[in-house]
């Protein structure tokens, strides 16, 4: 089996337009989440999200790309160059055969849908764009980024709603482990913050009109995100043979599925996806410093997932620490465990971890070192990435500094 | 505007080149333009004008509408507009 390893890592969030400015951002313990602006605002009782605010894609794309890439797609882009530029890899001949790319998103191309179907319905249009299919498709923004880096290899889209991008890291870990790939271009993307959007979202009933308080008593649901974070997955061989910078390495990967409900959370299945990735590891579970959280911030999720790390880790769960940073970025669903992974590089490669922000009072259901409010210099040897899905789809990663 | 002058107007835009660039003899190879443009040139066509062009891309030549040059699609759309205006 192969050793996997991260070579290029890219973003586009709330908090920043790249790696740096987003891992500064959760290190001050930034919050990316305001007042949402776009069309039609005023008729959601829900007016705060996590927006990508002073992005003029204009700037970044011509006229003819923006009338194929949907919001969605030119996150994913923006976050692919910059993981591409910094793994230094380039794809022709054989390494672009055994390249490719797996992205996750839940909504895809959700704003091209929404302004079509508003245009169509509500202002009685009978024609749309040639292009609303194969800008709104879900394999849009995959598709685009192996066009613009020919990666010829096995490139396709997951969609686990809130565990997407996790379930698309897993994959392209799994096939880079098999020998299959060389390298691969994974992550996620989601750019749901549009009216129809977050209306669906309204009507579920588990969304803050205020803040994102992940652990805190005072939690009142989650915040809605939008962004991408790409990165680029590599053979270990072929990286140190090329003396490629190491941003860490991939250790293990588990997905469970709950199969109970829907929408609420299974404390089973969470800590068998938990376990799970620890034994595909082969770490053992005291070796774990730190874990990026689902943690939404809604009653549900945060006292399951605890207690899920709480049987996973026994006595050793009030040695390790978890943190949310859904707090700052808000959560991007089906891009969500690709931003996220970018708190556990910083605390695998600087020794910070980042904080669980809006912290205000111990719930005693969510009894774990939280990281409340500020980040936290410690050096950590492994760490984990969950994910839960509506669905009961539940995806974890284990990572470590090489 | 004229009809001749808008479509170049939206051929240009689509070909991405100056409308000094197109002339009536231009077709849609000699400036660039591929099935995808096309399509998209049609759209623009139908926004601009409050037409419905007859244009079926699996079929092109099949079509009761001649794309074959910047003149064809003037004179196509000349009598769409004469026959779904009047």
């Amino acid at each position: 089996m192969k050793r996997v390893v991260i070579t290029g890592a890219g973003t586009i969030n709330a908090l920043g337009q790249d790696v740096a400015s987003t891992q500064e951002a959760m290190r001050e313990g930034r919050c990316g989440i305001g007042p949402l602006e776009f069309r039609d605002v005023e008729r959601l009782t829900v007016r705060i999200g996590a927006q990508v605010k002073g992005f003029e894609p204009e700037s970044v794309f011509n006229r003819q790309q923006l009338s194929l890439y949907d919001r969605f797609t030119q996150f994913t882009l923006i976050a692919a160059r910059q993981a591409v530029a910094q793994s230094g890899l380039t794809f022709h001949g054989e390494m672009a055969d055994r390249s490719g790319v797996v992205l996750g998103t839940s909504g895809g191309g959700l704003t091209t849908q929404d302004e079509n179907y508003r245009a169509v319905y509500e202002e009685g249009k009978n024609r749309v764009h040639p292009f609303v299919v194969p800008k709104l498709m879900n394999n849009a923004a995959a598709s685009h980024v192996s066009m613009e880096f020919n990666l010829r290899g096995p490139s396709f889209t997951v969609a686990t709603a809130c565990a997407s991008s996790n379930h698309a890291m897993g994959q392209a870990f799994q096939m880079i482990r098999s020998g299959m790939c060389t390298a691969m271009i994974t992550g996620g993307s989601e750019a749901m913050l549009c009216f129809g959007g977050v209306k669906a979202w309204e009507g579920l009933r588990v969304m803050s009109r205020d803040a994102c308080r992940p652990f805190s008593a005072t939690r009142n649901g989650m915040v809605q995100g939008e962004g991408a974070g790409v990165f680029v997955f590599e053979d270990y061989d072929h990286a140190r043979a090329r003396g490629a910078e190491i941003l860490g390495e991939v250790l293990g990967f588990a997905m469970t599925s709950d199969a109970a409900d829907i929408v609420m959370p299974s404390k089973q299945g969470a800590a068998r996806a938990i376990s799970g990735a620890l034994r595909d590891a082969q770490v053992d579970r005291t070796r774990v410093g730190y874990i990026n959280a689902h943690g939404t911030g809604t009653a549900a999720n945060d006292k399951t997932e605890s207690a899920a790390v709480a049987d996973v880790f026994g006595t050793h769960a009030d040695d390790l620490m978890i943190s949310s940073t859904k707090s700052m970025h808000g959560h991007l669903i089906g891009g969500t465990g690709a931003v996220e992974l970018l708190a556990c590089l910083m605390a695998l490669n600087d020794g910070i971890i980042a904080p669980t922000i809006g912290y205000e009072e111990p719930d005693p259901e969510c009894a774990l070192d939280v990281v409340p409010n500020e980040a936290r210099e410690r050096e950590v040897d492994v760490v984990l990435s969950n994910a839960f899905a509506f669905g009961g789809l539940n995806a974890v990663l284990a990572l470590a500094r090489i | 505007m004229n009809v001749k002058d808008k479509v170049i107007e939206i051929v240009a835009e689509q070909a991405m080149l100056e409308p000094s660039d197109i002339t009536m003899e231009s077709t849609p190879e000699s400036i660039g333009i591929d099935s995808l443009g096309l399509v998209e040139a049609i759209f623009a066509i139908e926004e601009a004008f409050d037409i419905s062009v007859p244009f079926n891309a699996n079929a092109p030549e099949e079509s009761d509408f001649d794309i074959s040059s910047v003149a064809t699609i003037v004179a196509g759309i000349e009598r769409l507009i004469a026959e779904q205006k009047s």
